[in-house]
């Protein structure tokens, strides 16, 4: 089989048959290709799909609060739900085995100042463990604390593109500028893996907003995160204890759907990597599909090969030629442009991906990729297909009587 | 070096029986150079088949060179036809991705000649034939006659015992056929057996011995005065 001269007569016959071989070779490499590059997308989707969840934590409830629907203990229906800062208190109180921060989140768009350049941004009131839900990213300075909440101290973490807008090329480190009319001390500035609209953003001790909406306690929403290691089952039970929690505490009535919500990141990112999942499924069944017509591409293209080549066949075999020695050509020669062309279709498809990396992310695809061990399985796939393919009719060929091979015209 | 005894073939066509070849008796010796002529269908081609193992015998027996020729495997028959027989055919059948010396040396390739050895002897057969100056170019390059006088060398190339030749004039006019007949003859001068056959007279009267079939037996079988091809060239 690898005798130099089996392979002399193989290259001279790729080499003579210039079309053939491009075309059972571009069959090959196509297939590959489409499969790689389709697999990679699916691999992309589900990057996008965890990207969307990547720049915030997942340990996190977000509760808003609503309008109730029913009449309940005395109340009205249609009464306006608002959270105040006892009921964070309570909160903190009543799940201490779940909780690991509460933090509310009252938010505000205003004008914001700096001398003389002037921008509307949304300002929002946090406490210092506000932090761990967005994953915000200090840059410089510090993020707000304790002290700060207790305070209600007039500072400010401003994000990337506030102090860019503001500030040009100054560091806004320890400037003081003003928000819809009070003055706050710039003490840190952020970054955010979400993006522009995050990095716009302006955090205050919630306390401070409170005091300047004349000292009251409201508070528009609360935001809840729990330890990670009570698991998903863990956080399903919590949300339902707390649900049930704030409808005693707010007189709600327990069938009352709009009374306020909650809003459980873990059970979306769950929902999302089962949608993903199921992504990634369907398109490994396409790919698995474009394998198979790779396959079915290669085995017509060898049956044409050795239909093509009958007299030639009948022609060696009337020189001498055995049938294992005719076998063995015409499958060395197929086994050979497979995998020449597969690996050459397998290396442009992943060359591909890699050079995509971004530029599809519009279209929800997100550093598209392939691991090696799944592209060159599907190579070696094909190539034994191919094989077989190229085997079967080149059988049936070196068992046809020379005679008959010879009157083929 | 050829014997065949009482041999008989029937090609089986849907549930008829046609028989061809309805007992043959016939010896050549060596370095003899015989003629099979005979209408067609009167079995000429049927019979230098079944010598050439192309085809296999229904009844009979087959001797080649001493060798018994039967129940051959395929592998065995490529090897014997390798070794005992070259084949020159009417369509010439050369190869036609090959270059006429990448031909000439195709039967050698299957004895596992090396490469070089190959080559040359590929020129040198193609020398005798007298087309060196067109060893490589491809079939579709050359004239009819030159295409058989390369399949004459291919025959050779691997120095077989017999030549066989189904009507290697039937695709050239007359004055390549008597090229070619000279060429056969000159073969034939050197000592090598060969068997033609043909339909065509004046072609029959160039070999020793013309054979007649005829319905699928010999009806006549007589030494002739060769007529040289020489003359006519």
């Amino acid at each position: 089989m690898f005798n130099r001269d089996n392979w002399k007569e193989i290259f001279d016959t790729i080499q003579k048959n210039k079309l053939r071989t491009f075309l059972s070779g571009f069959t090959v490499a196509l297939g590959i290709l489409i499969f790689v590059v389709l697999y990679g997308f699916g691999n992309g989707l589900i990057n996008t799909f965890n990207e969307f969840f990547e720049d915030d934590a997942t340990n996190t409830f977000f509760v808003f609060p609503g309008r109730t629907s029913m009449p309940y203990k005395g109340y009205k229906s249609n009464r306006q739900i608002e959270f105040d800062n006892s009921d964070l208190a309570d909160i903190e109180e009543s799940f201490p085995l779940f909780l690991e921060y509460v933090s509310p989140r009252v938010d505000r768009s205003g004008m914001v100042k700096y001398k003389n350049e002037s921008n509307n941004y949304t300002t929002r009131g946090v406490s210092e463990s506000y932090q761990f839900a967005e994953k915000t990213i200090i840059m410089k300075g510090r993020y707000l604390n304790q002290e700060d909440i207790k305070d209600k101290a007039k500072y400010a973490v401003i994000g990337r593109l506030v102090e860019k807008d503001l500030f040009k090329n100054e560091s806004a480190l320890g400037k003081y500028i003003d928000i819809t009319g009070s003055v706050f001390k710039v003490i840190g500035v952020f970054q955010d893996d979400a993006g522009d609209d995050e990095e716009r953003r302006i955090y205050i001790p919630y306390t401070t907003r409170q005091l300047i909406e004349k000292n009251t306690d409201k508070i528009n929403q609360i935001v809840i995160g729990f330890k990670p290691e009570i698991g998903y089952a863990g956080a399903m039970a919590f949300e339902g204890q707390l649900g049930k929690f704030i409808r005693e505490k707010k007189y709600i009535d327990p069938n009352d759907q709009r009374g306020f919500f909650i809003r459980n990141v873990a059970d979306q990112l769950k929902q999302n990597q089962q949608f993903a999942g199921v992504l990634q499924i369907i398109v490994a069944f396409v790919a698995f599909g474009t394998i198979i017509a790779g396959i079915i591409g290669i085995s017509n293209i060898m049956v044409f090969v050795v239909k093509e080549r009958t007299k030639e066949i009948g022609i060696r075999k009337a020189l001498g030629a055995t049938p294992k020695a005719v076998i063995s050509t015409i499958l060395l020669e197929s086994v050979f442009i497979t995998t020449v062309s597969g690996a050459v279709g397998m290396i442009i498809g992943v060359g591909m991906l890699s050079s995509l990396g971004d530029t599809l992310k519009d279209y929800f695809i997100t550093n598209p990729f392939i691991n090696m061990g799944t592209a060159i399985f599907a190579t070696i796939v094909l190539i034994l297909f191919g094989g077989l393919a190229g085997y079967i009719p080149a059988r049936r060929a070196a068992r046809i009587k020379p005679i008959v091979a010879l009157r083929d015209e | 070096m050829i014997e065949i005894k009482d041999l008989h073939k029937s090609y089986k066509m849907g549930n008829n029986s046609l028989h061809v070849l309805k007992g043959i008796n016939f010896k050549v010796e060596e370095g003899e150079l015989v003629a099979i002529m005979g209408s067609s269908g009167s079995g000429k081609s049927t019979l230098l088949n079944i010598l050439g193992m192309l085809d296999e015998l229904d009844e009979g027996s087959y001797t080649l060179d001493g060798v018994p020729i039967k129940n051959l495997s395929e592998t065995k028959a490529a090897q014997y036809r390798n070794k005992f027989l070259g084949f020159i055919f009417q369509s010439f059948n050369l190869i036609n991705y090959k270059s006429a010396a990448e031909n000439v040396a195709l039967p050698l390739y299957y004895q596992k000649v090396p490469r070089k050895e190959r080559q040359e002897k590929a020129m040198q057969y193609l020398e005798k034939v007298g087309l060196k100056p067109w060893a490589e170019h491809l079939p579709n390059e050359l004239s009819g006659g030159q295409k058989q006088r390369v399949a004459i060398a291919r025959a050779m190339a691997a120095e077989p015992k017999v030549l066989l030749a189904d009507e290697p004039t039937g695709a050239l006019d007359s004055k390549t056929s008597y090229e070619v007949m000279d060429l056969i003859q000159k073969i034939n001068d050197e000592g090598n057996t060969i068997l033609v056959v043909t339909h065509e007279e004046d072609i029959a009267h160039m070999c020793k011995r013309i054979v007649h079939l005829k319905d699928g037996v010999i009806v006549e079988d007589k030494k002739v005065e060769q007529v040289r091809a020489e003359q006519y060239v």
